[in-house]
């Protein structure tokens, strides 16, 4: 049976870092998914996912339905500069976050749809968000990064990005 | 390269079981994920509880739960990994099972470790339930098995269990 999910780089920092990129990503598979498992130095930052390199013109929206324990709330973005992935606290090593990002037909000239889920229970409080985001570009992704809005992602953080093939 | 998105064990219930489990799983992987296909053989929707390692006293969870009515959330501590309300019951339409995937990276290392659950327990009902799930298991040794049951009663036949392993290289 041929390979259908292979990894296509994984990232572990050795420093605190405030960027992840993957690039130069081949037009191989059918859909990616992004794993990252971490933590990072500030509170109450958000990851940003941003395709391509592209951090203007508002092409990024999306809805997501989030809860902290105690309640739930669903929010929407429009025209942004990137695709923000909230609810992250620092956490430390003891607590670390995870969030699994689908991105569905990368390689195809419609525009693209992710799956993102993050988890980041912290015993006592917490966040779990499911959502979806659109970057409205017609082009192939090639490259994925992955940032913050303020702090670094901590040593040790490992991010790794997987091909699926259809068939 | 290789595929590694790789089946460990399956499990397909010949007959109603209170628990399955999975045991002797190898460190060999990065992450490993967990795909459920459920119903209970009794009456009354149940909580799916994962127990790594078959630990119950450990993990702690934050969940957002629709019910096709309103979204809640809730949180919870020093217990299985609990995953509300989605298994259909036999007082619920026939043939309806949940799905689950539950995600663990990080399961042979030495620190803390987290997951997260995505599940559904569609039914054609008034009430049904969709679940996300952040967990923390405070567990310092690698997870060499995990136990499922629920809270209350047994899976109905035909439930499937997968375990899968995925290397990051």
């Amino acid at each position: 049976m041929p390979a259908t999910y292979e990894p296509i780089a994984t990232q572990t920092l050795g420093s605190a870092t405030a960027t992840i990129t993957f690039s130069s990503i081949a037009a191989s598979w059918t859909d990616l998914r992004l794993s990252l498992v971490g933590s990072v130095t500030s509170a109450s930052t958000q990851y940003y996912l941003r395709f391509n390199g592209v951090s203007s013109g508002g092409p990024y929206s999306g809805t997501y339905l989030g809860g902290d324990g105690t309640t739930a709330s669903s929010t929407r973005y429009t025209s942004s500069n990137e695709i923000p992935i909230n609810g992250i606290n620092t956490g430390g090593t003891t607590t670390p976050h995870f969030f699994i990002t689908d991105i569905f037909s990368y390689a195809g000239s419609t525009y693209k749809t992710c799956l993102i889920e993050i988890s980041h229970d912290r015993n006592g409080s917490g966040f779990v968000e499911r959502a979806v985001g659109l970057w409205r570009s017609t082009a192939a992704i090639t490259s994925v990064t992955i940032t913050l809005n303020s702090g670094n992602m901590a040593a040790g953080t490992t991010a790794t990005l997987y091909g699926i093939k259809a068939a | 390269m290789a595929n590694t998105y790789t089946l460990i064990q399956a499990q397909t219930l010949a007959s109603a079981a209170a628990s399955v489990t999975f045991s002797a799983i190898p460190a060999t992987y990065t992450d490993i994920v967990l795909r459920v296909s459920a119903r209970r053989a009794e009456a009354g929707r149940q909580d799916l509880l994962i127990k790594p390692n078959n630990d119950t006293s450990n993990n702690s969870g934050t969940n957002i739960q629709g019910s096709g009515a309103a979204a809640t959330s809730n949180a919870t501590s020093a217990q299985s990994i609990k995953i509300a309300n989605i298994i259909p019951s036999t007082n619920e339409t026939a043939s309806t099972f949940c799905n689950a995937e539950f995600y663990m990276p990080n399961y042979a290392g030495s620190a803390n470790k987290p997951s997260g659950t995505f599940g559904v327990g569609e039914n054609n009902a008034t009430t049904a339930y969709i679940v996300g799930n952040a967990s923390l298991s405070q567990i310092a040794s690698a997870i060499s098995s995990v136990v499922l049951s629920l809270a209350s009663g047994t899976f109905d036949t035909g439930s499937s269990f997968y375990l899968y392993g995925i290397k990051n290289s």
